[in-house]
């Protein structure tokens, strides 16, 4: 009997290792059973490649005053031109995408960590705890986004770790509420009661026990989120809020290419079009990862 | 039903006061000396001396924001550094600009996005539905910005049939103002009817699954019936939920098509007002707008009583 007990136990672990590599082959082959997701995830990659090796591929030094190629058009040497500096276009376009793919997933790591942080202790102590955490987060829910971005610039100031500290505030509230509900439902089951019967911390309890639980929601609430996080940095250095001269963003470079309309289109269109490009990519990407990990998400978020 | 309103006029009010606390809170999240950073730290020890006790700033926090909710309640909310004005008549100048272009925008999204969502949930994976989706798809993602330079390049610069910016109200310059107001208007509907579709798209789908409307397929009733009368009904309840959304976040996104088409309207105030640390102006603008926006939420969950018995019971 006892003999029986050992060979069972290696194999089961066995089993389980198979089993989540089994789910993990699933996963990906529900998510990329889809042209447009497979497409999308082939060009985000592209995109995210190209800000690792920005300083190998781009052509010209992205911040290297040349005034006597001052506001050109398109041309064989400058593909897309130069700005009011002569500095080449494409090179910042190309040092840009760090600016948007940094913001955008450091704001949403930012956003998730306090959120479900916060989301969490609402729910599991409940009462007066949960109160205050519940009313501040509908009170700043109530504060368009753009508007609460806007305000607490402010106060943060711009450049990258402050615009994302800045996004990330502005977008915890989704996993607050998120996370208080999934606490509140899975609260009463009874393996959290034996867990607590076992004598487990309460911490424990809930980082161990709760969180791994409603892992499927946070993960697909921060996929979608990264695509409007990029628009809001871009919106807010094209406001001149967010990140500043001489850093190159999408967004300031749009704004930067606004007076040359007449001169060179391309300046202020073409970053616009990255935007735009990594935005509807990276969110049919999170739609992927929704349908592929909990079909039933999909009417809820 | 009273007691329903009631409940949520109360819980609107209790969200409100927090917002006005933490928009309060701000003066004190400032970096540095509040008043330097207003004024840019050029001013005489005078000056400095009746900014410090115009803004209260001798007393604790507390009491301070008490004298500014007493103000803001009595219609004062204190004076703007940048305008040398009164905020509160700043306020009243621009927001009547950013509610009409946002209610017209309104007004053009809601019906365009039901009728593309019908259209493209009731004709599923034709080339119509293709088209419709993947248009909405991209539509939501343009940066608005982004959009309102493309349009201003396009039809202004280019093309020369608009004129490139700027905001008369229609009373003053009839043919002027719908002019200008297009592409404004454009950039702010677009993202709207794309959203509006996508989520008339999927609840259609949903309810169009359910068992009743087998039912009522199976009794015989015309498919058209069945669609706008029994579907519709039920697919448009998420409809207004995210209706009441984009009428509340609009005031927000016309920051951006404010500050490209130079429209006098409460977008770029606030944005001036962030430029120029101008604290009174900036909480002002900052409660103005949420008071709207939570007005707005209000509204729609009593709209949702209306039109759902089923919540009733909460």
């Amino acid at each position: 009997m006892s003999q029986a007990n050992v060979s069972v136990e290696p194999n089961a672990k066995a089993l389980l290792k198979a089993n989540k590599a089994k789910k993990r082959k699933q996963f990906f082959r529900a998510l990329f059973s889809r042209k447009i997701v497979l497409v999308s995830a082939i060009i985000v990659m592209i995109i995210i490649l190209v800000a690792v090796f920005a300083y190998q591929i781009m052509p010209f030094d992205p911040n290297k005053p040349a005034v006597r190629d001052r506001n050109q058009g398109p041309s064989a040497t400058h593909l897309l031109g130069t700005d009011e500096f002569g500095r080449d276009v494409l090179s910042r376009i190309i040092i840009g995408s760090r600016v948007s793919l940094i913001v955008g997933v450091l704001a949403v790591i930012i956003a998730c960590v306090i959120g479900t942080t916060l989301g969490m202790i609402a729910g599991y102590f409940g009462g007066f705890v949960d109160d205050v955490i519940s009313r501040v987060a509908e009170a700043v829910r109530v504060i368009p986004q753009v508007v609460l971005a806007i305000a607490l610039c402010a106060v943060f100031g711009g450049g990258i770790l402050n615009m994302s500290i800045i996004l990330g505030i502005s977008n915890m509230t989704v996993y607050i509420r998120m996370m208080r509900s999934q606490v509140l439902s899975i609260k009463e089951r009874d393996y959290i009661m034996a867990g607590r019967l076992q004598g487990n911390s309460s911490a424990r309890l809930m980082l161990r026990h709760i969180l791994p639980n409603s892992i499927s929601p946070i993960i697909v609430t921060m996929t979608q989120q990264i695509g409007g996080t990029i628009l809001s940095e871009a919106g807010l250095s094209f406001l001149g809020l967010g990140i500043s001269t001489p850093t190159a963003s999408w967004g300031t470079l749009v704004s930067g290419g606004r007076a040359y309309l007449l001169t060179n289109p391309v300046y202020s269109l073409a970053p616009g079009v990255c935007i735009a490009l990594l935005v509807i990519c990276l969110n049919s990407l999170g739609d992927g990862v929704r349908d592929a990990l909990d079909p039933r998400l999909r009417g809820e978020l | 039903m009273a007691r329903y309103i009631l409940q949520h006029l109360s819980q609107t009010l209790l969200v409100l006061l927090i917002v006005s606390f933490l928009t309060y809170l701000l003066v004190d999240f400032l970096p540095g000396d509040p008043i330097a950073a207003m004024t840019g730290g050029e001013i005489s020890g005078e000056t400095y001396e009746r900014l410090y006790y115009e803004l209260n700033m001798d007393k604790p926090v507390l009491v301070r924001y008490f004298l500014w909710l007493k103000g803001a309640l009595t219609g004062d909310l204190g004076m703007s550094q940048s305008y040398h004005r009164r905020v509160a008549d700043i306020i009243a100048e621009r927001v009547p600009v950013t509610i009409y272009l946002s209610l017209l925008a309104f007004v053009i999204s809601v019906p365009l996005g039901i009728i593309f969502g019908i259209i493209s949930a009731v004709k599923r994976g034709s080339a119509a539905d293709t088209t419709v989706t993947l248009t909405a798809n991209v539509c939501c993602c343009l940066p608005q910005f982004w959009l309102g330079i493309l349009f201003m390049y396009v039809f202004a610069m280019k093309l020369g049939w608009l004129p490139s910016s700027g905001f008369v109200w229609p009373h003053e310059n009839l043919g002027l103002s719908i002019k200008q107001t297009i592409m404004p208007l454009l950039c702010l509907a677009i993202g709207g009817i794309a959203s509006i579709t996508r989520q008339t798209r999927s609840s259609m789908l949903e309810v169009i699954r359910q068992d009743y409307i087998r039912t009522a397929r199976s009794k015989g009733l015309k498919n058209k019936k069945v669609i706008y009368i029994h579907a519709l009904k039920n697919a448009l309840l998420p409809v207004i939920t995210l209706m009441g959304l984009r009428l509340g976040g609009l005031v927000g996104g016309s920051v951006f098509v404010e500050n490209v088409f130079v429209i006098p309207g409460m977008g770029s105030l606030l944005v001036n007002a962030i430029t120029s640390v101008d604290i009174p102006l900036i909480q002002g603008c900052v409660l103005l707008i949420a008071v709207f926006s939570s007005v707005v939420n209000l509204i729609t969950d009593i709209v949702y009583v209306y039109v759902d018995p089923r919540i009733k019971v909460a």
